[in-house]
C-alpha cells in the first residue's frame, strides 16, 4: 500500500491550540510565580489566535483519509466554542482567585477540553469522534474536581466520571454494532452503506439505540439526566459556567455528525427516539425547576428543558430544523454564560451566593444588574422581543413544517410552565426586600462583558436574520 | 452466552488446575515470605495502601504504554520513513511536556 502524507493544513488551528496548551502548561510551571496572570492572558491570546486562524482558513475540506472534516458548520461551532471559553475565563477570574483555584492547570484543562470539542466538531470518523469526546470528558472531570477540599465538588466529579464513563462505554458498544453491519467506521461510508430499506436490520437498529442513549447521557436529556443537577450544583461556579455552555455545542456537532452525517437514512427511527427524549426533557426539566431554591440547580433543570427544546429541531429531520437547532444552541449557550455570570458576580470570598434568595431586592441595590438579569431570564423563558424567543420560534417553525403539530403544541405548553420560574426571579429582584446587602464581585472587564452579554440579547435583534441564514447555509453544506 | 461459558470455564478451570497441579504442597518459610512487591503472600487483599502508590502507578502506566508504542515503531522504522519518524517525535514531545510537568510539580519525589 502506498502511503501518502496527509494534508495538515485544514487542521492547523487544532495543532496550534495543542502547542499552546503545552506551552501554557510549561510556562505557568516555570514563570507562573512571577507573573500571576500569565496563564490567563496566554490562554485568551491563543484562543483568539486560533479563532483568527479558523476565519482566515475557512474552507470545505477533508483530510487524514476522511477522518477530519472542515466545513462551515464546524467552523462556526468552533469559533463559538472558543468565544464562549474566552468569556468563561473573563467571568471567572476573580471567583477563581478568591478560591485559590486560579492556577495554570485550570486554563490548560480548559484548553484541552476546547481541543477535544474541536476534534469532535471536525470528526468524520466514529473513532475520531470518540477520541475528541474522551479528551473533552477527561478534562471536564478534572476541572470539576479542581477544588480538592470541597466535598461537593469531589462528589460531583465522581458522579460525572462514573456516568460519563458508562455513557462512553454505551457509545462504543453502539458504534461497534454499526461497524458490524456496515463494515466501516467512516461516517460518509456508513451513510452510503445504509439504504432506507436497511432500517429493518436489527443489529443496526440496536446500534442506533445505543448511540442515541449515549448522546442523551452526554446532553443530559431525560431519562438520562440524573447527573446534571448534582454536577451543576457541586462544581465550582466557574466550571459550571464552562460545562453548561461550550460542550453543548460540541454535543450538537456530535449529534449532527453521527445521526445526520452517518445514519441519516435511519431518520425514521431516531426521530421516534428523539421525540421521547425531547418531550420528557422539556416537561420534566420545566416542572422540577419550579421547586428549586438553589440557582445553579434551577439552571441545571432549565438546561435539561433547553436540551429537550433543541432536540426538537433535530428530530424534524430537515436541514431547516437542524439550522434552527444550531441557532437555538448558540443562543442558549450565550444566555447560560450570562446567567452563571450573574451568580459569579454576586459571589464573594465567603459565600457562593448561588441561592435564588440572593437575588432578592437586586433592583434597589443595583438597578443595572437587575436589568441584566431580567433580560437574561426573559430571554431564557422565550418571551418576545428577546432573542430567546426567536430561537424557540425557529425550532417550532421547523416542527410545524415537518407536520409534527402535536409535538409543537406540547413543547409550547411546557415552555409556558417554564416561564414561571424565570419570571419568579424577576419578581424577587424588583418587588422583594433584600435580605442582606448585595456586594458585587468581579473586575471592570467582567462587568462590561456581562452587560454586553445581556444587552446583546435585545440589541442583536437586527442581525438575527443574518445569523439564521448563516446557520442555514452551514447545514445546507452538510447534506 | 458463549462468553459466559468461556469465562466460567476459565475461572473454574484455573482454580481446579491450580489445586490439582500444585498437589505436593510443602510450604516453608522461604516460600511464604514476601517477594517482588513486598507484600505478604497470604493475607487479606483489602488492606490500606499508601496513596502515593496510586500516583506512581498511574505515572508508570503512562510511560509503560509509551514503550508499547515504541517497540512496533522501532521494528518498522525503516519502512515508514521520515514521516513515521517525525510522528513519533511529535508524540514523544507531548509526553515530555507531561513529564517535565510532573517532575517540576514534585510528583516523582517520594518524601
Amino acid at each position: 500500500m502506498e502511503f501518502q502524507i496527509p494534508d495538515f493544513a485544514p487542521a492547523y488551528p487544532e495543532i496550534f491550540l495543542l502547542c499552546m496548551a503545552g506551552a501554557v502548561l510549561l510556562l505557568d510551571l516555570f514563570l507562573g510565580k512571577r507573573f500571576r496572570n500569565l496563564a490567563y492572558g496566554l490562554s485568551i491570546a491563543s484562543l483568539l489566535a486560533t479563532i483568527a486562524m479558523i476565519i482566515g482558513s475557512s474552507q470545505q475540506a477533508t483530510t487524514f483519509n476522511g477522518m477530519f472534516l472542515r466545513d462551515l458548520m464546524g467552523d462556526i461551532l468552533k469559533i463559538a466554542v472558543m468565544l464562549f471559553t474566552i468569556m468563561v475565563f473573563i467571568y471567572s477570574r476573580i471567583y477563581q482567585q478568591d478560591r485559590h483555584i486560579f492556577k495554570g492547570e485550570y486554563f490548560v484543562l480548559a484548553l484541552t477540553a476546547v481541543l477535544g470539542m474541536m476534534v469532535m466538531i471536525s470528526a468524520g470518523n466514529m473513532l475520531l469522534l470518540y477520541l475528541g469526546l474522551e479528551l473533552l470528558s477527561l478534562s471536564l472531570y478534572s476541572l470539576i474536581a479542581m477544588r480538592r477540599d470541597s466535598l461537593h465538588a469531589t462528589e460531583a466529579a465522581m458522579k460525572y466520571f462514573i456516568l460519563g464513563a458508562l455513557a462512553s462505554g454505551i457509545l462504543l458498544y453502539g458504534m461497534s454494532m454499526i461497524y458490524v453491519t456496515t463494515g466501516t467506521l467512516d461516517l460518509a461510508q456508513i451513510h452510503a452503506a445504509i439504504r432506507t430499506g436497511d432500517s429493518a436490520n436489527l443489529v443496526l437498529s440496536l446500534g442506533l439505540v445505543f448511540v442515541v442513549v449515549a448522546i442523551g447521557f452526554k446532553l443530559g436529556a431525560v431519562p438520562f439526566h440524573m447527573w446534571v443537577p448534582d454536577v451543576y450544583q457541586g462544581s465550582p461556579t466557574s466550571v459550571t459556567l464552562f460545562l453548561g455552555s461550550a460542550p453543548k455545542l460540541a454535543a450538537f456537532a456530535m449529534l449532527m455528525r453521527l445521526l445526520v452525517g452517518g445514519l441519516e437514512n435511519m431518520s425514521g427511527q431516531w426521530q421516534q427516539m428523539l421525540i421521547i427524549l425531547a418531550l420528557f426533557s422539556i416537561g420534566f426539566g420545566n416542572i422540577v425547576a419550579i421547586a428549586q431554591t438553589n440557582m445553579k440547580r434551577m439552571l441545571a433543570y432549565s438546561a435539561i428543558s433547553h436540551v429537550g427544546f433543541f432536540l426538537l429541531g433535530v428530530l424534524s429531520a430537515t436541514p431547516d430544523g437542524y439550522a434552527a437547532s444550531m441557532f437555538y444552541i448558540l443562543v442558549y449557550g450565550f444566555m447560560t454564560l450570562g446567567s452563571f455570570g450573574m451568580i459569579l458576580l454576586l459571589s464573594n470570598k465567603d459565600s457562593e451566593s448561588d441561592m435564588i434568595a440572593n437575588f432578592k431586592g437586586m433592583f434597589s441595590a443595583h438597578p443595572l444588574y437587575a436589568l441584566v438579569m431580567t433580560l437574561l431570564m426573559v430571554s431564557m423563558a422565550g418571551i418576545p422581543p428577546l432573542i430567546g424567543f426567536n430561537a424557540k420560534l425557529a425550532v417550532i417553525n421547523a416542527l410545524v413544517e415537518s407536520r409534527l403539530y402535536w409535538v409543537a403544541v406540547v413543547a409550547v405548553l411546557f415552555s409556558v410552565v417554564g416561564a414561571f420560574y424565570y419570571l419568579r426571579i424577576v419578581k424577587f429582584m424588583y418587588f422583594d426586600q433584600p435580605g442582606e446587602a448585595i456586594r458585587l464581585n468581579g473586575g471592570m472587564e467582567m462587568h462590561t462583558l456581562l452587560t454586553i452579554n445581556a444587552l446583546a440579547l435585545i440589541l442583536g435583534l437586527p442581525w438575527i436574520g443574518w445569523l439564521i441564514r448563516i446557520c442555514n447555509s452551514a447545514l445546507a453544506q452538510l447534506s | 452466552m458463549i462468553f459466559i461459558a468461556v469465562a466460567v470455564a476459565i475461572g473454574v478451570g484455573a482454580f481446579i488446575a491450580g489445586w490439582y497441579l500444585g498437589q505436593p504442597s510443602r510450604p516453608d518459610a522461604d516460600k511464604n515470605s514476601p517477594y517482588e512487591c513486598g507484600f505478604e503472600a497470604f493475607e487479606d487483599a483489602r488492606m490500606k495502601f499508601d496513596v502515593r502508590y496510586y500516583l506512581v502507578a498511574i505515572l508508570f502506566i503512562l510511560f509503560d504504554l509509551e514503550i508499547a508504542f515504541l517497540f512496533p515503531w522501532g521494528v518498522v522504522l525503516e519502512k515508514i520513513g521520515r514521516f513515521g519518524f517525525l510522528a513519533m517525535v511529535v508524540f514523544l514531545t507531548i509526553l515530555v511536556v507531561g513529564f517535565v510537568y510532573e517532575w517540576a510539580k514534585g510528583a516523582l519525589d517520594w518524601e
